[in-house]
């Protein structure tokens, strides 16, 4: 009997429910999120109010609604610039290879050589905070990795016969790297993409959490975090929602990826 | 010489070359080989693996850079076809892709044209027309090495490089396989250098063979007196086993 794929099934049950959530959130919140009520400062779960209020009386399931939503988006966007970057790349330095691979590649080392945080930090404070700059300082750290997986992969499959049948067939370099190989290494970009993302909502949470990312009055759920740390214990529901929609976000798509590669 | 499809002189390959920081050396791979291949003609190349007869393929393609000698190609474009029918096809494109792709990037004819010459092509080399739509995985090796011919005689070349395209094969796949090569041999007039270590394939196949031995041809000429009469004692020794 073969054994079941239990990191599958609850990454899809967990990302669904996550997905399926802030997707209503996107349109709708049961209560304005910047909505303050001094009367309900820091009220436990209740019927009206199922997660809480915050310090300002704000409806603590509206803010982490929100903030999962703008969490998810820099997110995707971050993922998205590192990946065309680091295939664009990787595609060049492991199709050519040479001199050029050599040179992009130790600055690829550099690149990664600094500690994340620090070097987000650097560019969000020459850029100054905000949703694009976090997108782009985060983004920026992801194409070391998807370079080196992408140039890896180039690098193999340059060398297979159908790509030597292609060139002797007169294809330009470009349609070669872009039709002929970037299909066959699709499969595994998949997985790191997913790893990837996992990545940039904890990333985007730490620079939140820092303060310099997502600027108040956003919700944001590394920003929540920081704020409830003063009322840990008068509030915990408060520190455990943001929390909570954090580790939602991460051990979904963690699972997700984990179960899909085990599939393979 | 006019006739002659293929005139190499004198080549000389190597293979790696000294790296920035010295690691890797430069060897020979083969030495100083001279022949020619008459238009219409199927010339056999045969020896060993690893004496330098797909190099000598890959040199006269032009992917081998690192050489010395003249090659002349009294042609446009020739062709190859792989050993491997299982790396010689991308895996994630149809075969009707794969068949049209060297039209599309030329940008012959135009989409309904092209389709017309693929089907036809298809079927010329055996394969019905469903196949357009299947993946490479889902043919067996046969069919696969149909797909790949049919993939060269697409720019209609008249040359055509066939590295050990039965040797991954089972036997009467070979047979049928070399049957459908000197078909569209005779019918689109085609030159061959047909590249093996099979001595029975060659036989069967070619008109004229050149042996090869650690880079260097050592014996050439007609089929028969090669085979009935070898000089060289490697060829004998080939010859015998």
């Amino acid at each position: 009997m073969k054994k079941r794929n239990y990191n599958l099934i609850f990454g899809i049950i967990i990302t669904t429910f996550v997905v399926i959530l802030l997707t209503i959130g996107i349109f709708w919140t049961p209560y304005d999120p910047d909505m303050m009520n001094v009367k309900l400062r820091l009220t436990g779960p209740s019927p009206e109010h199922i997660l809480g209020c915050d310090n300002f009386g704000r409806d603590i399931f509206s803010r982490v609604l929100k903030g999962g939503v703008s969490t998810l988006w820099i997110s995707v966007f971050t993922v998205l610039f590192g990946l065309v970057c680091g295939v664009i790349v990787g595609a060049f330095t492991g199709y050519y290879g040479g001199v050029l691979d050599e040179v992009v590649m130790r600055l690829n080392d550099v690149l990664n050589s600094f500690p994340s945080i620090l070097f987000s930090l650097v560019i969000v404070s020459l850029l100054g905070p905000g949703k694009k700059n976090v997108v782009i300082a985060l983004g920026l750290l992801f194409i070391p990795s998807f370079a080196r997986i992408t140039r890896s992969e180039f690098s193999r499959i340059k060398n297979m016969d159908y790509v030597k049948c292609a060139k002797l067939e007169g294809v330009p370099p470009l349609r070669i790297m872009f039709v002929h190989i970037l299909p066959n290494a699709v499969n595994t970009l998949l997985s790191t993409t997913a790893i990837g993302f996992n990545n940039a909502v904890l990333a985007e949470a730490s620079l939140s959490f820092l303060g310099i990312g997502v600027q108040p009055p956003d919700p944001s759920l590394g920003r929540m975090l920081a704020e409830s740390q003063t009322y840990l214990f008068s509030a915990p529901w408060y520190t455990l929602s943001a929390g909570g929609m954090i580790i939602l976000l991460v051990l979904g798509f963690g699972l997700l990826s984990d179960g899909l590669g085990d599939i393979e | 010489m006019s006739d002659n499809i293929v005139n190499v002189e004198n080549l000389n390959v190597w293979y790696g070359k000294p790296q920035i920081f010295g690691r890797g050396k430069r060897v020979q791979v083969l030495h100083d080989v001279s022949f020619y291949l008459r238009r219409g003609e199927i010339l056999g190349l045969v020896g060993e693996s690893g004496c330098g007869k797909s190099t000598l393929a890959r040199t006269i393609l032009g992917i081998e850079k690192d050489k010395t000698g003249t090659i002349t190609l009294n042609t446009y474009r020739p062709q190859m076809v792989f050993q491997n029918p299982y790396g010689s096809l991308n895996p994630y494109k149809k075969v009707g892709w794969i068949i049209e792709e060297p039209l599309r990037v030329l940008n012959k004819y135009d989409g309904k044209e092209r389709k017309k010459r693929v089907c036809e092509l298809l079927e010329r080399v055996g394969l019905p027309e469903s196949y357009l739509q299947r993946y490479p995985d889902e043919l067996s090796g046969g069919q696969r090495q149909r797909v790949a011919i049919a993939a060269a005689l697409i720019q209609q070349p008249e040359l055509i490089f066939l590295d050990e395209p039965v040797s991954a094969l089972d036997v009467t796949v070979q047979a049928q396989i070399l049957r459908l090569l000197i078909d569209i041999k005779k019918q689109f007039n085609l030159s061959y250098l047909f590249i093996s270590h099979d001595l029975n394939v060659i036989y069967q196949i070619c008109d004229r063979v050149m042996v090869m031995k650690k880079g260097e041809i050592v014996e050439q000429g007609e089929i028969e007196s090669v085979y009935y009469h070898p000089q060289h004692p490697y060829t004998q020794q080939l010859l015998t086993e």
